[in-house]
């Protein structure tokens, strides 16, 4: 894809705003995951202001690219941005995990903008293959994007799924990693150690990026890159920080799966705010 | 009844049906974990190469990537051994294909005890229970290979996941080639009033040949053919239940969850009448050759003629 211009400021705003609206939402439904959440709204503001080709008034736009968020549990972030988008009203977003709302506790097919029900861990970027392949077959110019956490990569399905985009050289195809540090036991280096993360991708027959997934300018770089890469699929390793920008949540796991009370909303919109 | 034709396996038909739907239909795909021309998917292959994908050992990947396909627009039939293409993947199954109600079909080969020799690890009997309680889900166990192939070509339009479960050794002939076949639909091989045998796959042959037993001894059995487990054509067996007053349920299966247990949940609350349940009981298989694991598992014509005798002792 052509590298387009866009203006990383105007990013970095988007991205706060992303996070008040989750935080509010999350304090709304009263559970869910912060942690993981904030870790991903810089590759998710790059992904819908950025590199994705869509239209949020015609979500099944036969021409649109895809993103399968393979980590569920964050997918506040992806309802605040597909809110932002228009994909629904946003006043919808205060629905969050209640009965009858659109927008369950881990996404699902059926809310505008959401292609992939998700939230088992593993299963996101063998649909995303399948989804790159069915485009090849069809010869259509769509690129193909998937989200994965950190934690998540432990699964055996995920290299199942890395060896099968390898092998077909699924060179329309984008992985991305929020590599926070975190799973829910803990560190993943006390937990099941991933490192070295990008070289493992690399022996998988991937190109791999290794970047600052909170430096807007990195995230959108990349996709970009993604984008020019031929005969392969290419993985981004975002380096994130799980809570990333509120200073109470960040790197402190306990912020997994709660959400936070009125007090610690209210503290954490401040934080933002400033 | 065309008894005149050699006996052939369902997975044959599959394949057949698998060639028939790719040339009906360019949106159909096959997707393959190493086992292609067991599964008989080897003609689609080598037919349509760009169409056929294969996956390697990777059964978990092979059923998310099929669910990906088929929400790019294909119709895929995802392939491999029954011990292999519900357990190991039933996770995949559950939240890839039926929550999202994709157009995803699973060609299970290699159903049952009859895969023989290989024994106990390749010998699914229980996946039919584990697939079952899954919303969404449509199981189809054809009786032969016509209806295998048939099956197979009306899961293309049958809307949401279907699996279909084919044997690996030959068959008789127990269906018409003409006969219409409708998923969801049981069909009455055989006329009959005093007992009901509902068998599905292979075990379709082993009912007919014990009606004939039994109608020898003055017993007269109706013999549905209840190819779909689900959704089960709860019509037939109420008929049954109303018409014959007892039940025999036959399956290459263990008798806890599969079509026994689909049966029994009918009869119980609809119209309770005695059920005997031919299929394995609890346990795991053994090596040996097809025949002799119908016999010794207790699933053939005899086995099922016992069964009947059993039963309408019980019938008021």
């Amino acid at each position: 894809m052509s590298a387009k211009k866009t203006d990383t400021a105007s990013l970095k705003k988007k991205a706060q705003q992303l996070r008040r609206d989750i935080l509010a939402m999350l304090c709304e439904a009263g559970s869910g995951h912060p942690g993981g959440s904030l870790s991903l709204v810089e590759l998710i503001v790059g992904l819908y202001f950025h590199a994705l080709r869509h239209r949020p008034g015609d979500p099944q736009w036969a021409g649109r690219d895809i993103f399968i968020l393979s980590k569920g549990h964050g997918c506040p972030a992806l309802y605040a941005a597909l809110a932002d988008c228009g994909y629904f009203p946003k006043e919808e977003l205060k629905t969050l995990r209640r009965l009858n709302s659109r927008l369950q506790g881990h996404p699902q097919r059926g809310l505008p903008g959401i292609e992939a029900s998700t939230g088992s861990l593993g299963q996101g970027l063998s649909i995303a293959n399948g989804i790159a392949l069915a485009a090849r077959l069809d010869r259509l110019d769509r690129r193909v994007y998937c989200i994965m956490g950190d934690g998540e990569i432990q699964e055996g399905q995920i290299w199942e799924a890395a060896l099968t985009a390898g092998h077909y050289k699924l060179d329309n195809l984008c992985g991305i990693i929020d590599n926070n540090g975190y799973q829910i036991d803990g560190r993943i280096e006390d937990t099941k150690n991933l490192a070295p993360i990008a070289d493992k991708w690399r022996s998988f027959n991937w190109h791999a990026i290794e970047i600052d997934g909170h430096d807007i300018g990195q995230v959108i770089a990349a996709y970009d890159e993604a984008g020019t890469i031929k005969g392969k699929p290419t993985m981004i390793v975002a380096r994130t920080v799980k809570g990333k920008g509120i200073s109470f949540m960040e790197c402190d796991n306990k912020w997994h799966g709660v959400a936070p009370s009125e007090d610690e909303f209210r503290k954490a919109i401040e934080e933002l705010n400033n | 009844m065309s008894e005149a034709r050699k006996p052939k396996s369902s997975r044959d038909g599959f394949g057949e049906g698998l060639l028939e739907a790719g040339r009906a239909d360019e949106r159909v795909v096959v997707l393959c974990a190493d086992l292609t021309d067991s599964v008989r998917a080897g003609w689609f292959k080598r037919e349509f190469p760009e169409r056929f994908f294969s996956l390697g050992v990777s059964e978990q990947d092979m059923m998310g990537t099929a669910a990906g396909l088929a929400l790019g627009g294909k119709i895929p039939f995802a392939c491999t051994f029954s011990a292999f293409a519900a357990g190991r993947v039933w996770e995949q199954i559950r939240v890839s294909l039926c929550y999202m109600k994709l157009d995803v079909k699973i060609g299970a080969s290699h159903g049952g005890i009859t895969v023989g020799e290989d024994g106990a690890t390749h010998q699914a009997l229980e996946e039919i229970a584990i697939l079952r309680s899954l919303p969404n889900m449509t199981i189809v166990v054809p009786a032969d290979a016509d209806e295998a192939r048939r099956a197979t070509v009306q899961a293309v339009t049958y809307p949401g996941p279907v699996y279909i479960r084919t044997s690996r050794n030959s068959v008789p002939f127990v269906t018409g080639g003409d006969e219409a076949f409708q998923i969801g639909r049981a069909a009455i091989l055989r006329q009959g009033d005093d007992i009901t045998l509902i068998a599905c796959g292979q075990l379709v042959y082993q009912a007919l040949e014990a009606a004939k037993v039994l109608a020898a001894r003055g017993i007269e059995a109706r013999v549905v053919n209840m190819h779909t487990i689900k959704p089960l054509d709860e019509e037939a067996v109420l008929a049954a239940c109303r018409d014959t007053g007892a039940v025999v349920t036959c399956e290459e299966h263990t008798i806890i969850g599969g079509l026994g247990g689909a049966v029994a949940e009918v009869v119980c609350k609809k119209c309770p009448v005695p059920v005997e349940m031919v299929g394995t009981r609890d346990v795991f298989g053994v090596s040996g050759s097809p025949t002799e694991l119908l016999h010794v598992f207790e699933l053939d014509a005899d086995a099922i003629v016992r069964a009947a005798e059993r039963i309408i002792q019980k019938k008021q």
